[in-house]
């Protein structure tokens, strides 16, 4: 039997500038990610056989391989969910690659979310049946359907908005010290995150992502091959979907327990398909499309008990030095919201030793997808 | 506002509401509640369905207030409750929707220090047969 375990590497990262506006459409700004990660990896164009995006990505497959003039492909897949997707881009990718219907494989993520329509302003016409539970009660848009959860967690658990704080002071942290970010130059204290506008209480401005143009890729080969490539390869070591048993997407409020989400069921696989614990994880790239997002997820993941994620924040757990230095480059809270993609070229700039917050002999690193929702996760090493 | 997109499975959950009556679809054959509905049941994958009729009371699960930007209608009455009620008869049911005063009131009619987790509710209907919640003590 084929095994994933090691079997293919990222071998190249490109991304586009990140910013609220940027002039090009979302078909152009794939080409150029695209591109600046093949040529990252030093590998050319038509080599490429095999492409995997999100069913939210726009820029479709043959419009993509045909603009870049790839070769001919022989696997290409779209992941549903939205941010649940973006580890598993590169999942279907090493599959593929490890049990040989394809060589060389590209992930990509393009979006126009800053300058962009909100699917929340969506009208009734385009309102999924699924919907019809929670949107005409004013539940409108994700940070309402999360902010949900985060009371529960917060009544359950005693996590508290300073918790919260702490993730987005980290992933600031991160981003005053990566130039690419939106918000390199914009520190946050503590007293603009208390004084900040509610969004959709219990969570403020702060607690939300940012809204982002901006595009980014990633090249995959078989370890074999990685060793002819450009850069030094970062392996995938362990990969996992997550789609728990009665889940319903976003709102999960109708299991037995809502506030085990998808990450539970995806870290049950991605560990126990790993040399790996979360004991020996050096740095953690996780989905952040809210900061409470972060402590469901560190529970999700084992890197402490039910209910303690909140409490896993304090004392610096989250930045650099500290006990899980957390979204490095500033994740979608400051660097850039792009479902998810810049964790994934983060993680692996943490492995290469180039990241702008370059966690020292980083040598393994946690991403995840979304959590809230069908997600997706990775176990990278160098 | 928005209105409920209905589905077939969904269908009599709005005309049981319309009627000023709450019902959970539950399985004819091994008798488990499900919410949302759906063709089949998950416990005994039996495609019989019936729909039950509950006593329509719950305590709060959880909470949020959203404020604006939202879609107009939804940001002038904000900062609204949205609550999700667990019902006292069938726990694991829990419904989506607004704590108001009374039937067909504003979404922002209950003081937002009323609100807490736990708090005893009922159900009752606007007159277009959506289900909204009222304090079992106001």
């Amino acid at each position: 039997m084929a095994v994933l375990k090691d079997a293919t590497a990222i071998v190249g990262i490109g991304q586009t500038p990140f910013a609220k506006q940027l002039p090009e459409a979302e078909r152009a700004l794939a080409c150029r990610a695209i591109l600046a990660a093949l040529d990252d990896a030093g590998i050319a164009p038509d080599e490429v056989d095999a492409l995997a995006s999100y069913t939210m990505e726009e820029t479709d497959e043959v419009e993509v391989a045909k603009a870049l003039g790839l070769g001919d492909l022989t696997f290409f897949s779209k992941v549903g969910y939205g941010g649940g997707g973006s580890c598993a881009t590169v999942a279907h990718l090493a599959a593929a690659i490890a049990t040989g219907q394809a060589t060389v494989g590209v992930a990509w993520r393009s979006r126009k979310r800053g300058s962009g329509p909100r699917p929340w302003k969506n009208t009734t016409a385009q309102l999924p049946t699924p919907a019809q539970w929670t949107r005409p009660y004013g539940l409108l848009r994700p940070a309402d359907e999360i902010a949900m959860l985060a009371r529960r967690h917060m009544h359950e658990y005693g996590t508290t908005r300073d918790h919260l704080f702490n993730v987005a002071l980290a992933c600031r942290n991160r981003a005053n010290q990566n130039p690419a970010a939106i918000m390199y130059d914009r520190p946050l204290t503590r007293e603009m995150y208390m004084n900040s506008r509610w969004i959709s209480e219990p969570l403020c401005l702060f607690d939300n992502c940012l809204e982002t143009d901006g595009a980014l890729a990633c090249v995959l080969v078989s370890t074999e091959r990685a060793r002819d490539c450009r850069r030094p390869p970062v392996y995938v070591h362990s990969a996992a979907q997550g789609l728990p048993a009665q889940h319903h997407g976003m709102v999960n409020y109708w299991n037995d327990d809502p506030l085990t989400g998808p990450a539970w069921t995806a870290a049950r696989h991605l560990w126990k398909h790993a040399d790996l614990t979360p004991d020996d994880i050096d740095v953690a790239q996780i989905y952040d499309a809210f900061t409470a997002l972060i402590p469901l997820s560190l529970e999700g993941y084992g890197f402490c008990g039910r209910g303690e994620g909140g409490a896993f924040t304090e004392g610096g757990a989250l930045e650099i030095g500290g006990r899980l230095p957390l979204n490095t480059s500033g994740g979608g809270l400051s660097e850039a919201y792009v479902h998810g993609f810049n964790l994934i070229t983060e993680g692996v700039r943490q492995l290469r030793g180039t990241s702008t917050a370059q966690v020292p002999g980083a040598a393994t690193c946690l991403v995840t997808a979304g959590e809230g929702v069908p997600t997706s996760a990775l176990l990278l090493r160098n | 506002m928005l209105t409920p997109v209905v589905d077939d499975d969904g269908a009599p959950f709005w005309e049981y509401a319309a009627q000023g009556e709450l019902r959970i679809q539950a399985c004819a054959d091994c008798g488990e509640l499900r919410f949302p509905p759906r063709p089949c049941c998950p416990h005994c994958r039996s495609f019989a369905t019936e729909w039950r009729r509950v006593a329509g009371r719950g305590r709060v699960w959880s909470y949020v207030l959203p404020h604006p930007p939202l879609l107009p209608d939804y940001a002038e009455q904000a900062p609204y409750n949205v609550v999700l009620v667990e019902l006292t008869d069938a726990p694991r049911i829990r419904l989506v929707g607004n704590l108001v005063s009374e039937p067909g009131a504003r979404l922002d009619s209950v003081p937002v220090e009323r609100i807490r987790i736990g708090a005893r509710v009922q159900v009752v209907f606007t007159a277009t047969g959506l289900p909204q919640w009222v304090l079992e003590r106001p």
